[in-house]
């Protein structure tokens, strides 16, 4: 047997940050160079904000095993609250502005989270779905009656348009970054024992409602950070943008992907959100396509494109250095899982 | 082994070397009632620091309530409950597990999609102290919380020889080795009493008679107390210096297992039943 090397973790941190930077860098190149016009630019940033939401919904979904359907409506607290903090700093230096107005917009989505989590998710059964609905159609109404802070139906114009390439890929990869750090820590196996079984959970020690809101509330987080970064893409809000079919666009994108796979969502994000924009003939048909992959997916994988698997670049080259890169590959995805 | 044993009136058995000390378990006129149905009553038990206990009974008896009553999956409807002389009212069971009572199940629930390894660092949870930020940001003290737990969780599985199959997914292991992970995930928690529920389930004689010899290896390890509900006869006569023998939610007879072979209600409650099968 020849020996394995072993990637040191370092090592593997810094192949990621590497890989971040050239994607980062040569993006924004790519971005500016003119080599692409106005409307692929356009479906570019918004892959990147839909990845984020269904990297951020298969928090919920995948890794908690919860169905909220009420996404949109913590995309639209980010989203407003984001563009209301960005209008009111016009004057603070930008990156100042920039960074504290994801901050807020995801903090905001967040507390909206834990308001919503605690009752919801401390019930037993299915009421998270209908909570979640619910809650998803009061923050829309609620957008547009309080029309003397959030401009009502008419939309909220004029919001500074901070989201660039870099700004929306940054926090995509920082979304990817966090989610996999508390996933792979003991706070995020004990989100994953919830999944498999909450009595046994419960028995070693793991406080339900604790982690189901705090998994919940991060989920909330990042989809208001997700709301911040497409309010300051749009630079106008409407509250029909984030009506019921918002939720399920993201949900979709999450169950087909794979629920547990972040590398699932990421694909599954992409994909919805490029194929329509860029067949325009057959944007009417958008419904039609997510249902007939819906079913074709469910009946061929059950499990979503990737299942639970994610990829990992460090891992890759860790297999190219040993030379075994197609050998032994199922018995490795196995265990890393 | 059973000269040790020191009957202490109706309440059961303590051995005689732990009888300066508070019982790790002890029950008062526990019960608990699914509506009409009363199906535990006036359930005494005390069980002594390191003693291994069998709880014993036909099918439906309510042994698997007795389990769900002292973790508080089920709330009691009478009675109550110490833990190291500790009143167990009102406590979630994740508390429960913190303050030193973890168990199996009956019917096997392991984390199925979680390998091998990580089932039993969910049970290590608590071992490790650092905080969310320090995981995110990958300080100091999430590496060396991680070390220390995995190392720990490799020697766990090394009670069973289980190492190898440390990163498969648990849900694809045999029947067998599911329900020993299920005891080292339970181990993980650092227990004072562990309830098993029927170990032994599902294996055959040579695994029973294994197990057997490693539970009895884990009290005297990690000396603790041990729970057993149990239909091998052979395992529960073998290793529990005191037994309760439960029909239809009462305490029907307690004492050693000599005692308890020569019981007329027990012959003719459960091991009769069972000879005539
Ligand atoms: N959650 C419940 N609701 C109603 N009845 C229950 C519940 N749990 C257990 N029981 C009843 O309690 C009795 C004892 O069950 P159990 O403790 O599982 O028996 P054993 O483990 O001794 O075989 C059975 O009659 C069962 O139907
Ligand atoms: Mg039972």
């Amino acid at each position: 047997m020849k020996k394995r090397i072993q990637l040191s973790t370092p090592s593997k941190y810094l192949i990621n940050a590497i890989l971040v930077a050239v994607l980062l860098v040569g993006g924004t190149m790519l971005y500016n160079s003119g080599l692409l016009n106005r409307a692929s630019k356009a479906v570019l940033i918004q892959c990147g904000i839909y990845s984020i939401l269904a990297v951020s919904l298969n928090i919920c979904t995948g890794y908690l095993g919860q169905l909220p359907l009420g996404h949109a409506g913590f995309m639209a607290v980010g989203a407003y609250v984001g563009a209301l903090f960005w209008k009111a700093t016009v004057s603070w230096p930008a990156g100042l502005t920039i960074v504290f107005g994801l901050i807020v917009a995801g903090l905001a989505a967040a507390v909206f989270g834990i308001i919503i989590g605690i009752p919801a998710l401390r019930l037993k059964g299915d009421y998270l779905a209908i909570i979640t609905l619910g809650f998803g159609e009061i923050i829309r109404i609620a957008i547009i009656n309080l029309d003397g802070i959030t401009g009502g139906t008419p939309g909220l114009l004029n919001v500074p348009k901070h989201s660039s390439f870099l700004l929306t890929f940054a926090c995509l990869a920082a979304a990817i970054f966090i989610t996999h750090n508390v996933i792979h820590s003991r706070h995020g196996r004990a989100i994953l024992s919830i999944r498999g079984n909450e009595i046994a959970a419960e028995s070693c020690g793991i406080n339900l409602t604790y982690y189901k809101v705090f998994a919940f509330a991060l989920s909330a987080f990042l989809a208001g950070v997700a709301g911040a970064v497409y309010a300051g893409f749009q630079g106008s809000l409407f509250p029909k943008s984030f009506d019921f079919m918002a939720s399920i666009n993201i949900l979709v994108m999450v169950v087909l992907g794979g629920m547990g796979s972040m590398t699932g969502s990421v694909i599954a994000a992409t994909v919805l959100t490029a194929l329509p924009s860029l067949m325009q003939a057959l944007s009417s048909y958008r419904m039609v396509i997510y249902s007939l992959l819906l079913i074709v997916v469910m009946i061929f994988k059950p499990s979503g494109l990737m299942g639970t698997k994610d990829i990992s670049v460090s891992r890759f080259i860790q297999r190219l250095l040993c030379g075994e890169l197609f050998k032994s590959r199922k018995k490795e995805d196995k265990a890393h899982e | 082994m059973s000269e040790q044993l020191h009957a202490l009136g109706p309440k059961g058995f303590v051995p005689e070397r732990d009888l300066d000390k508070t019982p790790v378990l002890e029950t008062h006129h526990l019960g608990i009632d699914f509506g009409g149905l009363t199906a535990v009553n006036e359930f005494e038990i005390t069980i002594g620091r390191t003693e291994i206990t069998g709880l014993i009974g036909p099918n439906g008896a309510g042994k698997t309530t007795v389990f769900n009553l002292l973790t508080n999956v089920y709330k009691p409807t009478r009675g109550n409950i110490l833990l190291d002389g500790v009143s167990t009212a009102g406590k979630s069971t994740a508390q429960l597990c913190r303050m030193g009572i973890a168990r199996t199940f009956q019917n096997i629930r392991l984390f199925k999609d979680m390998s091998v390894i990580d089932n039993i660092l969910v049970g290590l949870h608590h071992e490790m102290d650092y905080t969310l930020p320090e995981a995110i940001l990958r300080l100091p003290r999430f590496w060396r919380g991680e070390q220390i737990a995995r190392k720990r969780a490799m020697e766990l599985l090394g009670i069973f020889h289980m190492e190898d199959t440390a990163d498969t997914p648990a849900g694809s292991l045999p029947y067998g080795a599911q329900r020993r992970l299920e005891i080292l995930r339970a181990l993980a928690t650092n227990p004072s009493i562990l309830l098993l529920d029927e170990p032994a389930a599902g294996m055959n004689p040579s695994e029973t008679a294994e197990l057997m010899e490693n539970i009895r290896r884990i009290r005297d390890t990690f000396q603790i107390a041990v729970l057993l509900i149990e239909h091998d006869m052979s395992l529960v006569m073998g290793i529990c210096e005191g037994i309760a023998v439960l029909n239809f939610g009462q305490i029907i007879a307690k004492g050693t297992p000599e005692q308890i072979r020569n019981d007329p209600a027990v012959i003719e409650a459960y091991l009769g039943k069972q000879q005539e099968v």
